[in-house]
């Protein structure tokens, strides 16, 4: 008896499973909006919260396919859609005219260092927009006032050789490196030029640079 | 929901197991009735482990959300900080000390309860807000009335917090021009706030209370859900959304803690002491201009006073933090 039992008890779990694996590909692909939320309540609700925005900071409100696609995963995309992000973000990549993608360190820490820029309060046009790399990074080991957000870069240089390509690529567009990365994407959105970004990356990869000193 | 929707399927094993079971024991001798409960409780554990093995790989590969936490789990805020930003830290404690937030007389942020205190009862508009307002517990009454925030208030047909609780009295009961009160919404060196005011007050009248937000009106878990979908939004120049930076425990920015709000102990630890006073803008706050100044961060245009989205977002975060002890105003960096 009990021995023809325990295949039936064996299929209920599979079967039970098979359930939670449904159930959980039902939930993850509406993740982004939790029960008794439209994406017309949403965008409604949004337009009535920023009503004195200009036009052009009401713009920042509205998502890119990248974003969306990241929000609606929480940053968890499925193979196919990451695959999809990468390779959209990848071909926005740019490189300095001069194809130098190692600039000056000295400038590099500076844009590293100010966390400038962006904000509606940074009206200035004469200061350069920062890179804010210390919010979320280590670097120097002199400075001790840094975040912890991303991983610690301090001697990223010295552990990678040939790292230059590799860490442009990433400044200018960290999610055609890792889809949903939480860093931002500097050069694609306009926020860093190309040459900035090459100065940021003499900063992390120069032998000199004090990040590998 | 995920305990609930897992239940079914224990239960109807053990329904099987149990409903052909109690005709066949007179049958059989007590060896191989033990000998079949054993096997029977062999193959249930093995049931049982398999569900919770599933339930904690769907756990695991699901959103960051609350009910997947263990309360107390993670790290502190301060953990994995470095020798220097512990030394801060401990210097920002011994400041608390010293100005010990429960002592009316070495806490500036008391300066704002007291204003506070006499806005509610000045005539303003031709009424004075105690004789005209109900902030959800009766006519003018404040005892426990910042606990039971934010809720649904049916004669605005809103879901309000505090601040825009106090915002529709003004404008509604009496009668005054919100344009000219929102002017003055955060105090600046020049001019004080009469919503930092009467907020601080009146959440003042709550401290060693609970937080209670209601939550059961359709319209409050509206609220809350919509809350939830903006603070996981991603968006503007710098992609963020509220969980880029408050996602995971143990983070800061630069040398600031930030708090995780899937964490219940860290959540209830940030809205249990909303207003504060912060002592890097010399003046109190409330949570209206926290989320003003995250957005501002976020590089994204200045969000409205008590807007749809900041009270959204006040509610989601309401109910992360509830049953904090509500000790206000406490005092911030």
């Amino acid at each position: 008896m009990s021995g023809r039992r325990l295949p039936i008890l064996l299929a209920v779990v599979a079967l039970a499973i098979v359930g939670f694996a449904a159930a959980n590909r039902l939930r993850q692909s509406r993740a982004s909006l939790p029960a008794g939320v439209t994406a017309a309540m949403l965008d409604q609700a949004i337009a009535a919260s920023w009503t004195s925005a200009d036009a052009d900071w009401k713009a920042r409100l509205r998502q890119d396919e990248t974003q969306r696609q990241c929000t609606e995963a929480r940053n968890k995309p499925a193979a196919d859609v990451a695959t999809a992000i990468q390779a959209r973000e990848r071909v926005r990549i740019v490189y300095p005219a001069d194809g130098k993608l190692v600039g000056d360190w000295a400038r590099g820490k500076e844009l590293a260092e100010s966390g400038y820029g962006g904000r509606f309060t940074d009206t200035s046009k004469a200061k350069p927009n920062g890179g804010n790399c210390y919010a979320c990074h280590q670097l120097a080991p002199s400075e001790i006032s840094y975040g912890t957000l991303g991983p610690s870069l301090t001697g990223y240089g010295r552990a990678h050789a040939d790292a230059a390509r590799a860490v442009y690529d990433k400044i200018f567009d960290s999610n055609a490196v890792v889809a949903c990365s939480q860093m931002p994407r500097f050069g694609a959105s306009g926020f860093l030029t190309p040459a900035q970004i090459a100065d940021l990356v003499a900063y992390v990869v120069a032998p000199d640079s004090p990040v590998n000193r | 929901m995920r305990d609930r929707r897992g239940e079914p399927s224990v239960t109807g094993i053990e329904n099987r197991s149990g409903s052909g079971g109690s005709g066949a024991i007179d049958r059989r001798s007590r060896v191989a009735v033990l000998a079949r409960r054993v096997s029977l409780c062999l193959a249930r554990s093995a049931a049982v482990a398999m569900l919770v093995g599933a339930a904690a790989v769907w756990a695991a590969a699901g959103p960051v959300d609350a009910t997947a936490q263990t309360p107390g789990s993670a790290a502190s805020p301060a953990a994995g900080a470095s020798p220097a930003s512990d030394k801060i830290d401990a210097e920002l404690e011994r400041f608390r000390r010293m100005i010990d937030a429960r002592d009316p007389f070495s806490n500036p942020g008391y300066l704002f309860v007291d204003r506070g205190s006499e806005l509610w009862t000045r005539t303003a508009g031709g009424a004075a807000l105690a004789a005209v307002c109900d902030l959800g517990q009766g006519l003018g009454k404040v005892e426990g009335a910042y606990a039971h925030l934010p809720r649904y208030f049916p004669d605005a047909d809103r879901v309000l917090d505090l601040e825009g609780r106090l915002l529709w009295c003004m404008t509604n009961k009496q009668g005054r021009d919100a344009k000219e009160i929102l002017k003055t919404r955060f105090s600046s060196p020049d001019h004080t706030s009469e919503l930092e005011d009467l907020t601080a007050f009146i959440a003042a009248k709550s401290n060693g209370q609970p937080l209670t937000p209601p939550l059961d009106h359709r319209r409050e878990k509206q609220a809350r859900a919509l809350g939830e979908a903006i603070y996981f939004r991603r968006q503007g120049p710098w992609d963020f959304s509220c969980a880029t930076c408050h996602g995971a425990p143990g983070k800061r920015i630069r040398l600031q803690a930030l708090p995780a709000f899937d964490d219940h102990r860290q959540a209830r630890d940030v809205m249990r002491t909303w207003p504060a006073y912060r002592v890097s803008q010399n003046t109190l706050r409330t949570m209206q201009h926290r989320l003003y100044d995250c957005f501002w961060q976020m590089r994204l245009p200045a969000v409205d006073y008590a807007s749809d989205v900041t009270i959204a977002l006040t509610v989601y975060l309401a109910a992360k933090g509830a049953g904090g002890i509500i000790e206000t105003p406490s005092i911030k960096r």
